[in-house]
């Protein structure tokens, strides 16, 4: 029994920490702290600095320009990262494209797309959602008819983030309606500035704009476009789901932001005493405190099965329905610590120069965090889809 | 990191829940832990000749290992058996003689060898699992010291050798100062125990002590140190009742989902109901972070305050995760889980009663939150 990483490991951790203290930028990593999304130009920013380093498309094979990382190595980046209040790094692209043309791709498609992901050349959108298909996913709609060289697509996309900052999308497509619904989808790639594509935000709860939905009118893609085979998009979209997902729990954002959390409440007082003494306020801070160091091991269980060579399956579900819950909840213990501050809303605070704001710096987008996060145990496949995936394949009900 | 048991572990967990499975199967456990003794003295001896007791101590105590994860195995497989047999007492009582030095050497060796059997007395009426409430009255004599007081719902009490005894020589009821703790030998002059059964099987007793006479060197320990042990004895339990809640937990979860299989209403088997599928998989998930619970107490960690957030954080998530599953699994069950027929009845009534010792919930709550200031 041994919970800590290997020598080995913990060098590379300090090699992470290293690169993070030496080449994150106090103000964005700051931004981040409070809640702040990352601008376009922000994300780009961090992906060329990675990509300078190798650790860009770190799980990626080496033959690839990947750094070949293991699962534990991926982790303890990931970790690192987000205990820095780095951005993340945007998956579309580096983590869900390129996996499945690696795999499945032509050697033309991995030569051309997969150096313009890493250079930063193509921004990519995922299109699978539809307004009809949701978790229900294999009931997607938007259509792909071949005409001579190329396929002409018609429908709607939803849900598609960063859209609005997109190249390219990824999208499931039918291309048959004959036989099991999951038989006539394909995989197609297509370029957003061609004609007939219109994308429409979608502004969130917390007024915020990361989805969009895309509208297809007559959009014509040439038939190299496609991936792999025609109506086997399906078993390339899924293969995606058995991929590497040991940090789906995020526990390094959890970690970080319960830290920033104690600190707020700390600062917070309440019959001049700091918030964070107050016994209730304390009750609900220390449980979710114990759930996430339970977490933390659990976590670290599903990845030394991993690191060991097992596949990651249910385990990562159950790691999802967790970690996204222990994080609504610190969102939730953020808003309340913000007390009547939480409501005050600024939307204008991203522009330069804004300085109107009222209380505590930590309330500047609390609430609209706590609001924004109830996204996490929906997408990615909804908690309540994660429960069917782990009762069908670890229960066996 | 590695969380596979290593080839010693392996063997000790495979010997003892094959033991176990065999001499407890529920009916015959019932029978025991039920019957007048709360106990089988027979099975008892088998065991402990066996060697069990010997992983719960490090090679100085007279043991061959000691570690945190060998306790909660050992604790776990007695889980899963709802073994009412006094291994909390054993290992309590061994730890708090070992550190009582010399003068207790040989009843140490006893309690490790299995030949005499231990039990600890620290709760009284009103002390609510606070250690430092301590009545129970201890006055210097020229020949060493009198105790006068009563204990409460003192675990195998009746069959108990020696009674580990909380007692005040001097300072307010629940000062942490100015206590002490004795080796309470059984048949002393003025010691009287009032026993019954308990509702999740297994025998307590009040211990009435009415000025019983002890020899100077039944001391364990006073001063600071009286104090302090009687925090690391509790340690020891909040792991060790953990672990075996976490046993408990593991049956109950195999039990529950066998009988979703087998069950059919409106022509089903029930658990094709999602309504239920999801229940089941939020236990499942409950489970695996009290697992992980327990490995972070079982470290042991050197580091006072870790070690005692994280014995707390696992009996909190014991209690917690807990009762959730006995309720749901009786729940899960339907009317057939409220007969004394269904072992699945059992297992939850000694699961919901783990969090009555040493601690519930909210008492771990609130230290962990002690804990979390210094």
């Amino acid at each position: 029994m041994d919970l800590s990483f290997s020598a080995e490991e913990e060098a590379f951790r300090g090699e992470v920490q290293a690169f993070l203290k030496e080449k994150l930028r106090p103000e964005l990593s700051a931004k981040m702290k409070l809640g702040g999304a990352p601008s376009k130009a922000e994300m780009e920013e961090w992906h060329a600095l990675l990509n300078e380093r190798g650790w860009l498309a770190n799980h990626w094979p080496k033959e690839y320009g990947g750094a070949g990382w293991t699962p534990v190595k991926k982790f303890i980046f990931e970790l690192e990262s987000e205990l820095a209040f780095a951005p993340r790094i945007v998956p579309f692209g580096v983590s869900m494209l390129a996996p499945v043309l690696i795999k499945y791709g032509s050697d033309a498609q991995k030569k051309h797309w997969l150096p313009r992901i890493l250079d930063g050349s193509d921004w990519w959108c995922q299109g699978y959602s539809e307004p009809g298909a949701g978790s229900d996913l294999a009931s997607l709609k938007t259509s792909a008819v071949r005409e001579g060289d190329h396929y002409i697509v018609n429908g709607q996309k939803a849900w598609t983030t960063m859209a609005q900052h997109a190249d390219m999308i990824f999208c499931l497509v039918r291309t048959s309606k004959e036989g099991k619904r999951q038989e006539g989808i394909s995989f197609l790639l297509i370029d957003m500035k061609t004609a007939g594509i219109d994308v429409k935000p979608v502004i969130t709860i917390e007024g915020g704009h990361e989805v969009n939905e895309v509208f297809f009118t007559d959009v014509k893609v040439p038939i190299e476009n496609l991936v792999g085979e025609e109506n086997k998009g399906w078993t390339y979209a899924k293969y995606l789901l058995t991929y590497e997902r040991t940090n789906i729990a995020g526990i390094g954002g959890s970690i970080a932001l319960l830290g920033h959390l104690k600190q707020a409440a700390r600062k917070r007082k309440k019959h001049g005493k700091p918030l964070l003494d107050e016994p209730y306020f304390a009750a609900r801070v220390a449980r979710v405190e114990i759930a996430l160091e339970n977490m933390k091991t659990t976590n670290l269980r599903v990845l030394a099965d991993v690191a060991a060579g097992g596949a990651p399956g249910a385990e990562s579900s159950l790691l999802k329905i967790k970690g996204t819950v222990i994080y609504q909840e610190l969102t939730s213990l953020m808003r309340r610590a913000m007390g009547a501050y939480a409501a005050p809303y600024f939307p204008e605070a991203a522009d330069e120069g804004f300085n109107g704001q009222v209380g505590p710096d930590e309330a500047l987008h609390a609430a609209e965090d706590y609001f924004n996060h109830r996204k996490l145990s929906i997408f990615g496949g909804s908690n309540e889809i994660q429960r069917n995936i782990v009762s069908k394949m670890m229960l066996g009900l | 990191m590695d969380f596979k048991l290593n080839e010693d572990r392996r063997m000790l967990d495979e010997t003892l829940t094959r033991f176990l499975a065999d001499k407890y199967e529920i009916t015959k456990r019932n029978e025991i832990a039920y019957s007048e003794a709360g106990h089988d003295a027979k099975i008892w001896q088998e065991i402990v000749e066996l060697g069990i007791i010997g992983a719960l101590f490090t090679e100085d105590e007279g043991g061959f290992s000691g570690e945190g994860f060998d306790i909660a195995l050992v604790f776990e497989a007695l889980g899963k058996a709802l073994c009412p047999e006094p291994f909390l007492g054993a290992l309590l009582a061994g730890k708090a003689l070992a550190a009582g030095g010399a003068e207790h050497a040989a009843m140490l060796e006893d309690i490790v060898t299995g030949a005499k059997i231990g039990a600890v007395g620290f709760e009284e009426e009103a002390s609510h699992y606070e250690l430092a409430h301590v009545v129970t009255k201890a006055t210097k004599t020229a020949g060493g010291y009198e105790l006068d007081g009563v204990k409460s719902v003192v675990t195998h009490a009746q069959i108990a050798d020696v009674i580990i005894i909380s007692a005040r020589l001097s300072g307010g009821v629940d000062d942490a100062t100015g206590l002490a703790l004795f080796a309470v030998p059984a048949g002393v002059d003025g010691l009287s125990i009032r026993d019954y059964n308990n509702v999740d099987g297994g025998r307590s007793g009040e211990v009435v002590l009415s000025k019983v006479k002890l020899a100077a060197n039944a001391l364990i320990a006073g001063g600071e140190a009286a104090f302090d042990l009687l925090e690391t004895l509790a340690g020891y339990a909040h792991l060790a009742l953990s672990a075996e809640g976490l046993g408990i937990m593991e049956v109950m979860k195999l039990q529950t989902l066998e009988f979703l299989k087998l069950r059919t209403q409106f022509g089903v088997p029930i658990g094709k109901f999602q309504v239920l599928q999801h229940r089941m998989v939020d236990l499942v998930l409950e489970i695996e972070q009290a697992r992980s619970a327990v490995i972070n107490a079982a470290t042991l960690s050197d580091d006072a305050v870790v070690r005692g957030k994280n014995l707390s954080a696992a009996k909190l998530t014991i209690g917690e995760t807990g009762h959730k599953v006995a309720e749901e699994a009786i729940q899960l069950h339907g009317g057939i889980g409220m007969t004394w027929e269904m072992p699945v009845s059992h297992y939850a009534k000694r699961l919901v009663m783990i969090d009555h010792q040493f601690g519930d919930e909210d008492y771990h709550l609130a230290r962990y939150i002690e804990l979390s200031k210094s």
